[in-house]
């Protein structure tokens, strides 16, 4: 028997995804005692009990200073960001996107100068963005939107120029407008696009949040990680990382029902 | 009624010549049937009468008037593949051209509008035979299924001329035969003129009223773009089946 041709049966099915993430928290338990057997005051891997009570002091108890539940305070913060940058970024992206992959003139006019634009390497413009934005929401929000918007652009209308052109002359033949193929032929099949776009974008989205956060601010998880590194908190940051990991993975998984559920034909139609 | 006239029509892409000196008259309602060699050039004889593309040289008229720049509503069109969209349903494929029709901003008919345009499409979709069909994705449909919705789809604007490029060329043999029964069945009762590319000849002889060969007449080994395909042969078809000759009681008599 081939090796390529063994599956796994359906207990193996469920078994063996999990394999991997035992190995790792055993691996890491296994670790963290060792380090605390030789020095019981070790803060690089914080044992199962420090870990829980970090957990338990950050988001279930209000911090003394403040007087708020700090991994609630901080991810509120720091998902405004991210939904707010996702949600320009995707409308501008849109907009652009199919227009300049439908129409002639847009694509030559616009073409180069989005590709230029998402050459710009956004962490290198992060200062322009603090001076011209100043240190509060805007700029960290313009560097989410700056950082994924022209990939989804170019994206996007690159999509929008492998319709078939059968489509298109077949919608002209029908009778459609301009307007009426954009809204009726080409956007209504960008949309599941658009979320599987979205989806690439999110963990870019993350880095430009996570680097502003870390630069400059008072809140969000980014924020947060930062400044517990001054303290070698790794009680907090571990908790803090698995979390970002889990709302990532969150936000991924709700985009895929959204296409699945919105967009029944798509998967049919993307098979071919 | 509609005429097509070509006047000595000539194109070339970049100095090579695809098809030349081509005058031709159709008449009305005729069901013109065009064969020839692979890539002789019928889809770009296909794509000038969709104004998709434009003649190097000649004209090109309907009825006495110069083709519109863009493709138009009066010339409807069935293709190979792509020809209807994956994201409506079978009802709402058909329902297309009227919703283009009578809602021009938003492409969208509502409410009574829409009751009665989706009583045209369903009959529409009861004489293709796609009534089980209606809510369905084009993904779930068979071959043959989709050639029928595009033929649906493409009638309800009741184009004066419908443009057919290999349409049923990737079908099997029994599909063929039933859908060749529909497609003569529909051109007789909508009166259109019917120009159809294919590259199987029986089928262009059972269907056509007229059928006309593609070829190049001459070659030259020194420069192979210098000669493009011209009409080679046009044959009426015998015994004739033109539609003004067709027995309104014969609608269901199969002309295999
Ligand atoms: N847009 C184009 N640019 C350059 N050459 C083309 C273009 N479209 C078609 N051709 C050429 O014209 C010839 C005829 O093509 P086509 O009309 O598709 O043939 P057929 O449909 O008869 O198989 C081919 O040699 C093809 O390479
Ligand atoms: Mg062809």
């Amino acid at each position: 028997m081939r090796l390529l041709s063994l599956r796994p049966g359906r207990g193996a099915n469920l078994l063996l995804p999990a394999i991997p993430f035992i190995l790792l928290i055993l691996a890491y338990t296994i670790g963290s005692a060792l380090r605390h057997a030789g020095n019981p005051d070790d803060k690089l891997l914080p044992g199962l009990d420090a870990l829980v009570g970090a957990v338990r002091r950050v988001a279930f108890s209000p911090d003394k200073r403040t007087g708020e539940y700090l991994l609630w305070s901080d991810t509120l913060a720091s998902l405004t960001r991210l939904c707010a940058g996702l949600a320009i970024a995707t409308v501008t992206s849109c907009v652009i996107g199919l227009t300049v992959g439908l129409l002639p003139y847009l694509r030559v006019l616009l073409t180069p100068f989005i590709a230029v634009l998402s050459m710009i390497p956004p962490l290198a413009i992060l200062p322009i963005l603090f001076i011209m934005f100043g240190l509060g929401e805007a700029s960290k929000i313009v560097l989410i939107v700056i950082g994924i918007a022209p990939f989804m652009t170019r994206d996007l209308a690159l999509r929008v120029s492998e319709l078939p052109a059968e489509q298109l002359i077949k919608a002209q033949t029908l009778g459609a407008t301009t307007w009426q193929i954009l809204a009726r032929v080409v956007a209504p099949q960008m949309m599941p696009r658009l979320i599987d776009s979205v989806r690439l974008s999110l963990g870019a989205a993350w880095l430009y949040l996570i680097a502003a956060e870390a630069i400059a601010s008072e809140s969000g998880l980014g924020f947060r990680i930062f400044l517990m590194r001054r303290y070698l908190a790794m009680d907090v940051i571990l908790p803090y990382v698995a979390w970002i990991t889990f709302l990532a993975f969150l936000f991924d998984l709700i985009l895929r029902r959204l296409q699945s559920g919105l967009y029944p034909w798509f998967a049919g139609a993307r098979a071919k | 009624m509609t005429t097509i006239s070509l006047q000595n029509v000539w194109k070339e892409y970049e100095g090579k010549v695809v098809l030349e000196k081509i005058s031709l008259e159709i008449a009305p309602q005729s069901f013109v049937a065009l064969v020839g060699p692979s890539g002789c050039g019928k889809t770009t004889f296909l794509r000038m009468l969709l104004s998709e593309e434009t003649p190097t040289r000649g004209r090109i008229l309907i009825d006495g008037a110069p083709l519109a720049p863009e493709p138009t509503v009066d010339r409807g069109v069935v293709f190979q593949r792509y020809s209807v969209f994956p994201h409506l349903t079978v009802t709402e494929n058909v329902l297309l051209g009227k919703e283009f029709a009578q809602s021009k901003f938003l492409g969208m008919l509502y409410g009574k509008a829409r009751r009665k345009a989706i009583e045209e499409a369903d009959a529409l979709l009861a004489e293709v035979g796609l009534t089980g069909a209606a809510s369905k994705y084009p993904a779930q449909l068979s071959g043959g299924m989709q050639q029928r919705l595009a033929l649906a789809q493409a009638l309800i604007t009741r184009p004066k001329i419908l443009l057919l490029d290999e349409p049923f060329g990737a079908l099997d043999p029994g599909i063929k035969a039933d859908i060749h029964v529909l497609m003569l069945r529909l051109w007789k009762e909508t009166k259109m003129t019917v120009v159809m590319v294919t590259h199987d000849l029986s089928e262009a002889f059972r269907l056509g009223t007229r059928v006309l060969v593609f070829e190049r007449k001459e070659n030259s080994a020194l420069e192979p773009d210098r000669f493009g395909a011209t009409i080679t042969r046009d044959i009426d078809v015998w015994p004739p089946k033109h539609a003004a000759w067709a027995t309104p009681a014969g609608k269901k008599t199969p002309a295999r």
